[in-house]
């Protein structure tokens, strides 16, 4: 062991995308000697999909990201090329972010961060395989015959790794996130390569290290779409997509930064019947149809075989046509990722309008990869089979750079904290999506790759964009991953918006020019499309209405925040454009918010119900067969958790709610 | 550890068989102990006849009954755990000796069964769902016919099935309104701009079916309950008289003081094979009197509640302002089941049927003197109208899903709310993730009623209904 091939670090981290990234710039900025592991330099914060960071339910988890100290949102306001606010006709809730990044200035500026990043070393080497203390050969055992999903033993304690050259590598705790690197495999029609995504090398050796310590190891599958020379395609034919005039930044640390730059455009274009009948000829040639691929897919993002194949009412699907960065001549073909040969593929991209000569520089294809079942880890991301080893990820079993993104960040303070002996942080459903994603991940687990959507949380309107840094900063400051600076930047703001919301809620105006306000708005700048009788009622009903405070006045539908300055004096104060977000949303939504909260105060009561890990299950009577494995199996932290285990029904919740309830009778009396 | 539960589990009163039941880990040492002879091995589901003793150590000595013991083994039985039925002879005291002798076998952890106890281990154990549990332990309440045949069909899944579908276009809707913000750039053609007018006729046959449903509650209610009958006047009027008359004893205090009568009394009676709750009110009227106004508002709400509403007119006087404030009331709840008793007639009539009619058109009168013979008039009067709405509440029921039950009727109700205020919010062109949580509120409650997990069971419909991009 101390032979001077012997390094040693605090934590190490393998992997150096973007689930790397975040854990080893956290550990090292929370004081930790850190060690990253990649195969490859041009594997470092690479996107080997869609080149664009954010949308619905994932420019939250960005934003969230940001709010604990994370780098995502940093990186991509130093590298986008587009920026658009999605959901805008919907309210601010549901307003989700959404960037194109140059895919190579990404990656170069996050390399940079790395770099400048004091105790952090970057090592491209590849990790073969696992340092375990003392191993349980029973356990592995055990762990080996297991059915998925249950029987999740601890077989020792990680304490370092082993690179390929025979190098060992010390550590107190071990993030793991390969990506589709472990065990990766590329499909183009019947061609099968061992590879990871891009062509870069794949990681097979510690797959097969980790099958042989037992750990419930299980394919996923994943694919993207061809990539097309800038020149070769019609811009004629397609739809011009802009970005928005205004530019609203992911950071809380820009907010208050103007962005002047030139946005490049996207563009839309449609597939038709004569693209749908040269693929439905060809099905039986795509890998997902062969039987080649045995790995499993995710539903929201079919190839286009799958959609086609799927809704053969449609007659067109849409895609987009996005460029990967500046310096680069590829674009990306989002919505038509496939696995069908390249002739095929050449063959049906060609019948799309704008695509007509289209060169292909790589085709679509699919990749497969090992990933570990997410029910063998506990809320913090520890591995339940190896203690101080931290998962994060797509091997965990999500999809997504910001799903990735967000775990690594979470695994990486974790590891952090388990080495200087402190609980784990653990999010809840309602303080974020990051909290949604990960306990969704360790409680239900996933049959497919995790995708974050809006609809999976329970407490939308809490969990919004503008206030992730309300939600979150003051927490990771406690924890450590908030710099001094962010955390300074934070309260100054929650000052400010909250002085500006008791402001509002006193202030009035004389009530004429407040009728003359609210006739404008609501009257004379109606749409032309509105009913003139409606507007006609609206004259009458205003002509009536009593002086109200401008907190009343911003709740109607047509005022926003900005609005009320015309009638405002100058105690009307400077926000950023977050600030003022958050304001009017504080104001609009009241009422909802509330009904949420009290929603969340409602179960709060179940999240505070705590369970004992080493709980016997089995002793407690009613609870049914299926329950009493799941609860063994998952070991819930608290009911609130238990109750979303699937095969946990609400009377097992009633079951252990009783038997809590005798339990802390029993030792009262004691 | 876990305990054996037992009771007597038919119904009380002399029968031809009586059922002991237990239930738990302890049957068989149980059956052991009480069977004169016992099996070497026992057969589930098999009948064992043997006398019953209460003395284990020397059962010739104290035979108690002779009786037949059926074991089901767990979980294949109505709790989901070993559960015995010793059927035996129905006499009370028989039964409440072998009852004894269970409690007294010395096997481990042997208890008596609280109340609905059997019932509730098998929705624990998962043998039923919450709307089938709460049906059995209707039929176990049951006091008539009719409240049995609901509670039957209910138990079946009946109200259950109606659920699922309307949950099943809950579904719909809420996928609709899931893709509508998580996709925000799909093709408009299919998914993209939600269509609130077809969201809204959605929520509106929803809306529709939920309401069918919450009609039949009161229905329902009358089956289970009984007919609800509010006894209103003004005071010394003679309400107290015809409650007396209708109960057939002198519960209730009546003295010749207007306003002694100051809260509701409320009995239950039946009256030719009808279950109803009488009502007795405080005198109607306005007053300043701090305790009586009370009392008035409590009449109010009784009568809000009412099935059938009964008026006791003093005939011997003319209608004066006191009467007129009751008849204000009375007019106020709109409710279509009226009966006007004009008493005392032995004192002289100044007040006709026709008078009456003009005021209330609608109202059944019947003129008579209480404490002069004419119960048996009253009565009969009060029989014929509430066998009439009980017959229709019977006829009904045969054919219908009812609500009964208590719980169900909050939380259709809580649906309907929440429908409604999506609905508005649609039309009010409200952001969308407001709305969805109206929706999102009405389809839980809707799974509250059978006691369905919630999983995700929208993203699926999502997934299976939409053909999305990235």
């Amino acid at each position: 062991m101390d032979s001077k091939n012997t390094h040693s670090y605090e934590v190490i981290v393998i992997g150096a995308g973007h689930a790397g990234c975040e854990a080893g710039l956290v550990a090292a900025r929370m004081g930790m000697k850190t060690a990253m592991f990649c195969t490859d330099l041009e594997s470092v914060a690479m996107m080997p999909c869609n080149p664009s960071i954010g949308g619905t339910g994932k420019g939250h988890l960005v934003r969230e990201i940001d709010a604990l100290g994370g780098e995502m949102g940093v990186n991509t306001d130093k590298t986008f090329i587009q920026s658009k606010m999605l959901n805008t006709s919907k309210g601010p809730a549901v307003h989700s972010l959404r960037a194109q990044a140059d895919k190579h200035r990404y990656h170069d500026e996050m390399l940079r961060t790395i770099g400048e990043q004091e105790r952090l070393d970057l090592i491209c080497a590849e990790v073969s395989e696992f340092i375990v203390d003392d191993p349980d050969r029973a356990a592995i055992e055990q762990n080996s015959a297991a059915e998925t999903g249950t029987g999740y033993k601890r077989i020792g304690r990680i304490t370092g790794i082993r690179t390929s050259d025979g190098t060992e590598y010390s550590a107190d705790a071990v993030v793991i996130c390969t990506g589709t690197f472990l065990g990766g495999k590329i499909f183009i029609g019947d061609d099968v390569t061992v590879s990871g995504p891009a062509g870069l090398p794949p990681a097979c050796a510690l797959g097969e290290n980790l099958r042989e310590l037992g750990f419930p190891v299980r394919r996923f599958k994943t694919g993207t779409p061809a990539r097309m020379l800038r020149d070769s395609l019609d811009y004629s034919k397609m739809k011009e997509q802009k970005g928005d005039d205004k530019i609203v930044p992911f950071s809380f640390l820009n907010e208050d930064k103007e962005y002047d730059i030139d946005q490049i455009s996207c563009w839309l274009s449609y597939t038709n019947e004569e693209t749908h009948r040269i693929i439905l000829d060809n099905l039986e040639k795509s890998a997902m149809y062969s039987g080649n691929i045995v790995g499993v897919g995710p539903r929201y993002c079919p190839s286009i075989e799958d959609k086609v194949s799927r809704f053969r009412d449609r007659k067109r699907h849409q895609l987009f046509v996005e460029p990967e960065g500046l310096d680069t001549d590829w674009m990306y073909i989002q919505g038509m990722s496939s696995s069908l040969p390249e002739d095929v593929q050449h063959d049906f991209y060609s019948t799309i309008p704008g695509l007509e000569h289209a060169e292909i520089v790589r085709p679509a294809y699919a990749i497969e990869y090992d990933c570990v079942d997410p029910l063998s880890l506990k809320p913090g991301l520890e591995s339940k089979i190896l203690e101080n080893l931290f998962c994060a990820g797509q091997f965990n079993g999500s999809s997504g750079y910001e799903e990735a993104a967000s775990q690594g960040l979470i695994a990486g303070i974790n590891a952090v904290r388990k080495i200087r002996g402190l609980e784990p942080l653990v999010l809840r459903r309602d303080q974020a999506y990051i909290g949604v994603l990960i306990d969704d991940l360790v409680t239900k687990g996933t049959n497919e790759p995790y995708r974050i959507m809006t609809s999976r949380a329970e407490y939308r309107l809490l969990l919004r964009q503008d206030n992730a840094d309300r939600r979150l900063t003051q927490i990771g400051y406690d924890y450590g991953s908030v710099s001094e600076e962010r955390y300074q930047r934070y309260l100054e703001k929650s000052r400010k918006v909250d002085e500006e919301v008791t402001r509002l809620r006193s202030r009035k105006t004389d009530i004429d020019s407040f009728r003359a306000f609210l006739l404008k708005h609501e009257c004379d700048l109606a749409p032309e499309d509105a009913d003139p009788e409606l507007i006609e009622r609206k004259r009458r009903d205003m002509a009536e209405t009593g002086n109200q405070t401008f907190a009343d006045i911003l709740r109607r539908p047509a005022i926003s925040y900005d609005d009320l300055a015309e009638i405002d004096d100058e105690s009307r104060p400077q926000l950023g454009s977050n600030e003022k977000t958050e304001v009017e949303v504080m104001l609009k939504y009241d009422g909802y918010i509330r009904k949420q909260i009290n929603e969340v105060e409602k179960l709060r009561n179940l999240e505070n119900k705590k369970l004992s890990e080493s709980l016997d299950y089995n002793s407690i009577r009613g609870l049914r067969l299926e329950a009493r494995q799941k609860l063994s199996d998952i070991r819930p932290l608290t009911v609130g958790q238990a109750s979303r285990i699937s095969g946990v029904s609400p009377a097992d919740i009633n079951v252990l709610l009783i038997y809590l309830e005798k339990e802390m009778r029993t030792s009262s009396t004691l | 550890m876990n305990d054996t539960i037992t009771a007597i589990s038919s119904a009380p009163g002399e029968a031809g068989i009586g059922i002991v039941k237990v239930s738990g880990p302890g049957c068989k040492d149980v059956m052991k102990r009480l069977m004169v002879r016992f099996p070497e091995e026992i057969e589930p589901r098999h009948a064992y006849l043997s006398r019953v003793s209460r003395n284990a150590a020397d059962p010739e000595a104290e035979i108690i009954d002779e009786a037949i013991f059926l074991f089901m083994e767990g979980p294949h039985s109505y709790t989901g755990e070993d559960v015995l039925e010793i059927q035996a002879h129905g006499s009370n005291t028989g039964l409440k000796n072998i009852l004894q002798a269970v409690l007294d076998s010395e096997v481990e952890g042997v208890r008596m069964a609280e109340p609905g106890e059997f019932t509730k281990l098998a929705f624990l154990n998962g043998k039923m769902d919450l709307s089938q549990a709460e049906a059995v332990i209707d039929i176990i309440k049951a006091k008539t016919d009719l409240s049995l045949s609901i509670a039957e069909s209910q138990s079946a899944g009946r109200l259950g099935d109606k659920i699922r579908e309307i949950r099943e276009t809950m579904l719909d809707v809420l996928a609709q309104m899931a893709v509508d913000i998580d996709y925000p750039d799909e093709d408009e053609d299919f998914a993209g701009d939600y269509d609130g007018t077809a969201l809204v006729s959605q929520l509106r046959w929803v809306l529709n079916d939920i309401e069918e449903l919450l009609d039949t509650a009161s229905i329902g209610r009358i089956a289970r309950e009984g007919v609800r009958v509010v006894i209103a006047g003004k005071p010394n009027a003679g309400k107290s008289s015809l409650m007396n008359a209708l109960l057939g004893e002198g519960r209730v205090i009546v003295t010749d003081v207007p306003g002694t009568t100051r809260d509701t009394v409320e009995e239950s009676v039946s009256i030719g094979g009808v279950p109803i709750v009488l009502v007795d009110t405080a005198g109607l009227r306005d007053t300043e009197d701090k305790v009586e106004k009370i009392g008035i508002e409590r009449t109010a709400q009784a009568m809000a509640s009412a099935d059938l509403i009964i008026l006791v007119l003093d005939g011997s006087q003319d209608l004066d302002d006191k009467d007129d404030t009751v008849l204000e009331y009375i007019e106020k709840m709109n409710n279509e089941h009226l009966l006007v008793v004009i008493n005392k007639n032995d004192l002289g009539i100044t007040i006709t049927e026709e008078d009456v009619k003009e005021k209330l058109p609608g109202a059944s009168v019947v003129s008579t003197s209480l404490v002069g013979g004419g119960v048996p008039e009253a009565v009969k009067a009060v029989a014929d109208a509430v066998t009439e709405m009980y017959d229709i509440g019977r006829l009904n029921a045969r054919e219908m899903n009812i609500v009964t039950n208590e719980r169900h009727v909050r939380m259709l109700r809580n649906a309907e709310m929440n429908i409604n205020e999506a609905i508005t919010m649609i039309q009010n062109g409200d952001p969308m993730e407001v709305i969805e949580l109206s929706a999102h509120y009405a389809y839980d409650s809707l799974g509250n009623i059978i006691g369905e997990e919630v999983g995700d069971e929208v993203l699926d419909r999502v997934f299976s209904k939409f053909c999305l991009g990235k």
